[in-house]
């Protein structure tokens, strides 16, 4: 089985947002939920980088070791899904995420939440693979297809890299060896404690 | 005018690159160069110094500019250790601590007795307000600790999908009941507090060890040390732990995710500690004192309680009454 990450080259991201776009349109994310997002850091000055972050599907995750009524799960590919059946809208696991991953759709009186949503790295939830009520509740499930994430695969630049981690490392190694530079692997140390040496 | 284009120009090259230097020299330099900080070296600084990474973003959720904020590390570990910890050893050891003086000390009784003769202590608004603020205070507490320790306790008992149902009625629960809690404290302190200013009685009383120890009963008013530890703990911990919780109710109204990490640190971790408080609450004013609960069940209690425990509140109540059944200009039956 393999380690699922995701890698943004933040020298390549050219801030399309075609990701996120593609995201929305893939799963039918709501308005005001936005599972992927592109961060924009020292804008307009040098040294501008843009990132696109979403869940990174971390190594030991702090929305499942905070979450109240343990609605989280890793499955064999390493990546992070929970139960939207389990999840109370607390908004616990928002606390915790270093990325914002987590999102709530508003519902009801006081900012009250509704059941959390994020990436689920097009790998659907606890359900049925591909059946209509998984599509429903978390979107479409290309893994169970074979595939990769959307965000990625239709990246413009190939700056977001999907896929085992060992594998999309190597891409990025021999991408910085070759051109000289690279600002290494954003979120990477923080999700996966594990820093990527080119 | 042709003639000076040319000079002009040679003026504007030989200027343009002097400020374009100076303001180079104070910007940050360009990430991904090689000996320039990368990502991880980003990442390791901004969690030494507890601040996110942050930059701009097209969409309107300004919350969504952080890139990694590392405080959730820090909230993390406060909820699963220090919350934990500090909640159950402050309310299992009170409980405990309370089980022991009863197994010790046993049932606080009525020294001189049942008189058998009843004065009123709490009317119908004071006993109103406590049980609204009591019973509110109750299932607040019960589906707060649930979020704490309910996976640990109940999630193996009753199942994923009970346990969902029930910590879900709780977190409605919680939202709603916070609204009349908080008017009961309001209440509570509009009606209470001219009795619960502290004064040298208090002084006296916590000396003599509030009668617990040694068996003598020191002389209070109204309200004893105790009760009004137990007055101020309810208005002034329940207070900041209401206003603390509106912050979280309405996320992102007043507080990005930094202070609402801290409004739940300040939530949590008074609470838990006012829960421990109010089981020696619930303890004495039930179980561990005879004479006790009628002050706030019938509004009456026995006057040997009250000469007992609030000697001066009765004569003050007394007074009263003496003024009040001979006003001035009364006439004794019989008299004209």
């Amino acid at each position: 089985m393999a380690r699922m990450k995701f890698l943004c080259d933040s020298d390549r991201c050219i801030e399309c947002n075609a990701c996120v776009t593609a995201c929305k349109n893939e799963h039918e994310v709501p308005w005001g939920i936005n599972r992927r997002r592109v961060v924009t850091i020292n804008d307009g000055k040098p040294g501008e980088r843009s990132i696109s972050m979403a869940c990174m599907h971390c190594t030991d995750a702090p929305c499942a070791a905070v979450c109240p009524v343990s609605c989280f799960y890793t499955t064999a590919d390493a990546i992070v899904l929970h139960d939207k059946d389990l999840c109370i809208g607390c908004g616990y696991c928002f606390y915790a995420c270093p990325f914002g991953a987590p999102q709530y759709p508003r519902v009801g009186n006081f900012g009250g939440r509704g059941k959390m949503d994020k990436c689920t790295y097009c790998a659907g939830g606890p359900q049925q693979d591909n059946s209509p009520v998984e599509y429903i509740q978390y979107g479409s499930n290309r893994i169970a297809e074979g595939k990769l994430p959307l965000c990625a695969e239709m990246c413009s630049t190939k700056a977001l890299l999907a896929g085992d981690g060992e594998i999309i490392a190597s891409i990025y190694r021999e991408r910085v060896q070759q051109r000289g530079y690279g600002s290494g692997a954003w979120g990477w140390r923080t999700a996966y404690r594990e820093e990527l040496a080119v | 005018m042709r003639r000076f284009l040319p000079l002009a120009l040679l003026a504007l090259l030989a200027i343009a690159p002097a400020p374009a230097q100076a303001q180079n020299a104070g910007m940050p330099q360009p990430l991904g160069d090689r000996g320039q900080p990368d990502a991880a070296e980003l990442e390791m600084r901004a969690l030494l110094r507890g601040e996110p990474i942050a930059g701009r973003i097209s969409i309107p959720d300004a919350q969504a500019a952080k890139l990694i904020q590392p405080e959730g590390q820090q909230w993390r570990a406060f909820h699963n250790r220090t919350l934990a910890w500090i909640g159950g050893v402050a309310v299992l050891g009170m409980a405990a601590l309370l089980g022991l003086f009863f197994a010790l000390k046993g049932r606080i009784r009525i020294g001189g007795g049942w008189s058998g003769r009843r004065m009123q202590r709490f009317n119908l608004l004071e006993r109103a307000n406590h049980w609204m603020v009591a019973s509110t205070f109750i299932i607040l507490g019960l589906s707060g600790l649930n979020l704490t320790f309910g996976r640990h306790l109940l999630l193996p008992l009753v199942g994923p999908e009970a346990f969902t149902a029930i910590s879900l009625a709780g977190k409605f629960a919680h939202n709603y009941l916070a609204f009349p809690f908080t008017l009961g404290l309001v209440v509570m302190l509009l009606l209470w507090v001219r009795d619960n200013i502290p004064n040298r009685l208090d002084l006296d009383w916590v000396k003599a060890g509030g009668g617990f120890v040694g068996g003598q009963h020191p002389k209070a008013g109204r309200f004893n040390a105790g009760q009004k530890l137990v007055f101020w703990i309810t208005v002034l911990g329940g207070g900041l732990v209401a206003v603390s919780g509106y912050v979280l109710i309405f996320p992102f109204t007043v507080a990005d995710v930094a202070g609402q990490q801290v409004a739940h640190m300040v939530h949590s971790l008074l609470a838990v500690l006012m829960v421990a408080a109010m089981l020696a609450h619930i303890y004495i004013g039930s179980l561990g004192m005879e004479g006790a609960f009628q002050a706030m069940g019938s509004g009456e209690v026995d006057y040997n309680w009250a000469k007992e425990h609030h000697g001066l509140w009765v004569e003050q109540e007394l007074a009263k009454a003496r003024q009040s059944t001979a006003p001035t200009g009364a006439k004794a039956a019989g008299a004209d």
